[in-house]
């Protein structure tokens, strides 16, 4: 019996080997995509990967990007990457290309002139490093959107704000008609987010980028960043009973009505898709939060570490150009509910807010990400300062903000 | 042959065979457990960030650690929760052995109710009661729909004793085990002891109490190194129940060392809380370790 099965075994192995090269190249490509709208997105990739004569592994890591970038990194750093692999624009990919982990996509970026196509510039420049790039971006996404649920202000009985006091101001009158005026989830990052799309809002472009771009500490203590913590004062207590832990929970509460609103990024718009709502009837969206018409450059690149074998390596770059694909580009953005990240593609499919953050981008109006600003050290800070402040009632502003300043103060 | 007989054999290769087969075993501690304690150490004082360097900052990085109010809560935690699990399971273990011990009726069937909670992972155990602690679904909505609409039990949505609602998922999962080391102790006591003070009339409370428990030393003593472990370690639990919340309310240290190190990309952080984790244990185990075994080698 031991036996039999050691040999169906050996000849299964030999078998592979033997028809491995003559069949498709298996690609193993990691990232964590796994809510409903997500996992419709990256289906299109894998979709269009499979048509070139390849196979896309799908490697989801459910949890979010706090859970499975760890497993990602110790999978390269280990000596056991896949060949490709999802990271956020920005820094959190940074030391792996340093270290030489990360293969550079320099040749194919020329021949394909990604400088040309992609915009903005800044997020090939994240991609850079000595001249060379390593990662192809594939999405714009920004986190500066308030989503609100109209069914909940008419239940209510109050109009559907139009930005961010109007909504504080709608609050009593959706706890009176037993809805939770904002939702959170409890997700450090979540709260953490949340304040950052405050800033811009509420303190303006400069003191942003005072704060993360030069680290200005004195900024950070100062009268304006106060004003942001009043605001995320407010917020504490709208989103007081908001008991669910992942976004796209607290987007089903706004989508089901349960509670007014969301600060999320446009990610968000996925989901709503998915429930089959319709934009400007269902729910309403607020870039900027209604105030500073603003949105950032976050998104995601995808990274494709060294490997071995040389089918893979040929597959990889097989792989890169088709995520850039003017076609995949408008099938898996469309989706995902984010901004392609070239210029030169058909549009008109997208709607109502996706327009609107087309608009904003082709204004110019564009902040970088907290991402590409901050340490991944950084931001795991201010994430376990700001899911304490938002969790805590008996937080003062003003301690929240001493400790912020001292982060801001410690940052590289 | 002929030259072993003549001489004394020579010390270091009396049991040679022993010896061979254990330098697996050697090594790996000396190399695994060791080496990687040292490397630990050694790193925790440098500034690594994703990748180890050494490029050394002296103690910047407990200083921060020892500033940050995230580990401050997590060293809290883990007192009230050792401590507590210590007792409890101890207690509710003991006394669960002890009425087995009473010669009952199915005791085959209880023994495998209460040990079945082991056979569980923290994980899953986690997210039993992570159900059962939901304020919608679990006890407090039964207790609702019975009638009580006033009633309020949600230990997860509250910072002030989210780590009670980890610490009865903990006893629940745990006390089983307890219970069975407990009732091998009790097996092991003679027959005749108890025949003793029950001719010189001792009630059976002090029986237990001041008979059988200081006979019992060894067992109570791997009992503690079991739970005290168990304690130590505790991650899973909380990433399943509670994911740290609500805020920072119920985080742990092996969460911050795991955050650190791989979430927030800072090696050097997570280093110096790991070697805090060894540190505190230590400061348990060495005193106690020199009293158990030190004091018997001079008797």
């Amino acid at each position: 019996m031991r036996y039999q099965f050691m040999t169906a075994a050996f000849a299964a192995t030999v078998a592979l080997q033997f028809t491995g090269p003559a069949a498709a190249t298996d690609l193993e490509v990691t990232h964590w995509w796994t809510s409903g709208g997500e996992a419709a997105a990256v289906s299109e990739f894998a979709k269009a990967f499979n048509a070139t004569g390849n196979k896309w592994v799908d490697g989801a890591i459910a949890g979010g990007g706090n859970t499975a970038r760890p497993v990602m990194i110790s999978r390269i750093t280990g000596g056991d990457p896949m060949a490709a692999t999802q990271f956020n624009h920005g820094r959190q990919a940074e030391e792996l290309v340093e270290a030489g982990l990360m293969r550079d996509l320099t040749d194919l970026a020329t021949k394909e002139k990604w400088a040309e196509i992609v915009r903005p510039k800044s997020l090939l420049d994240g991609c850079t490093l000595d001249g060379k790039i390593y990662c192809a971006p594939i999405n714009i996404h920004s986190w500066q959107w308030l989503w609100l649920s109209n069914k909940a202000f008419e239940e209510a009985g109050v109009p559907v704000p139009k930005n961010w006091d109007e909504f504080v101001a709608a609050a009593p009158a959706l706890e009176k008609a037993g809805k939770i005026p904002l939702a959170i989830g409890g997700q450090p990052w979540q709260n953490s987010g949340a304040f950052n799309v405050l800033i811009p809002a509420i303190a303006g472009k400069d003191v942003f980028l005072k704060v993360y771009q030069d680290k200005d500490a004195e900024v950070a203590a100062g009268p304006e960043i106060a004003k942001v913590f009043k605001a995320a004062d407010d917020a504490r207590k709208m989103a007081a009973k908001s008991n669910v832990q992942d976004w796209n929970q607290a987007t089903n509460l706004v989508i089901t009505g349960q509670a007014g609103g969301q600060i999320m990024g446009d990610w968000a718009q996925g989901e709503f898709q998915v429930a089959g709502q319709v934009a400007g009837e269902d729910y309403t969206c607020l870039p900027g939060l209604g105030v500073n018409e603003l949105i950032s450059t976050d998104g995601d690149a995808f990274y494709f570490p060294k490997l071995d074998d040389p089918e893979k390596t040929k597959a990889q770059e097989v792989l890169a150009s088709t995520m850039l694909n003017p076609k995949t580009q408008v099938a898996f953005n469309l989706k995902k509910g984010s901004v392609p990240v070239r210029a030169d593609v058909d549009l008109t499919a997208a709607n109502d807010c996706m327009k609107k953050g087309l608009d904003i981008l082709a204004k110019g109006n564009v902040i970088p990400a907290v991402n590409q600003l901050n340490t991944e050290d950084t931001n795991n800070q201010l994430n376990d300062l700001f899911v304490e402040f938002f969790k805590t009632p008996s937080m003062t502003p003003e301690d929240a903000q001493k400790r912020y300043a001292d982060i801001i103060a410690a940052a590289e | 042959m002929t030259t072993r007989q003549n001489g004394r054999p020579s010390q270091l290769f009396r049991n040679l065979n022993a010896k061979i087969a254990s330098i697996p075993m050697v090594l790996t501690a000396l190399v695994v457990f060791l080496g990687g304690t040292a490397w630990t150490v050694l790193y925790s004082f440098t500034s690594s960030k994703l990748l180890p360097r050494l490029n050394f900052v002296g103690l910047d990085q407990y200083e921060r650690l020892w500033a940050a109010p995230r580990w401050m809560t997590a060293i809290e935690n883990l007192a009230i929760y050792g401590f507590l699990s210590l007792i409890f399971s101890l207690v509710i273990g003991f006394l669960l052995a002890a009425l087995l011990d009473q010669k009952i009726r199915f005791e085959d069937t209880f023994r495998t109710i209460f040990l079945y909670p082991f056979a569980l992972s923290f994980i899953v155990t986690g997210l039993i009661w992570q159900w059962l602690l939901n304020p919608d679904f679990g006890f407090q909505g039964v207790v609702r729909q019975l009638g009580w609409e006033s009633f309020t039990f949600n230990p997860l949505y509250n910072a002030e004793i989210v780590i009670y609602g980890i610490l009865i998922a903990g006893l629940w999962q745990g006390t089983g085990l307890v219970m069975c080391l407990m009732l091998a102790g009790l097996r092991g006591i003679d027959e005749d002891i108890w025949k003793a003070a029950r001719v010189d009339g001792i009630p059976m409370w002090k029986t237990y109490l001041f008979i059988v428990i200081p006979m019992m030393r060894p067992v109570f003593i791997t009992t503690l190194v079991i739970i005290a472990s168990g304690i130590v370690r505790v991650y899973d639990l909380v990433v399943a129940q509670t994911s740290g919340g609500p805020g920072i309310a119920s985080e742990v240290p092996a969460k911050y060392v795991y955050d650190y190190m791989f979430a927030a990309q800072n090696l050097g952080q997570g280093f110096a809380a790991s070697t805090m984790m060894l540190l505190t244990v230590a400061i348990v185990i060495v005193p106690w370790a020199y009293f158990e075994f030190g004091r018997r080698r001079h008797v």
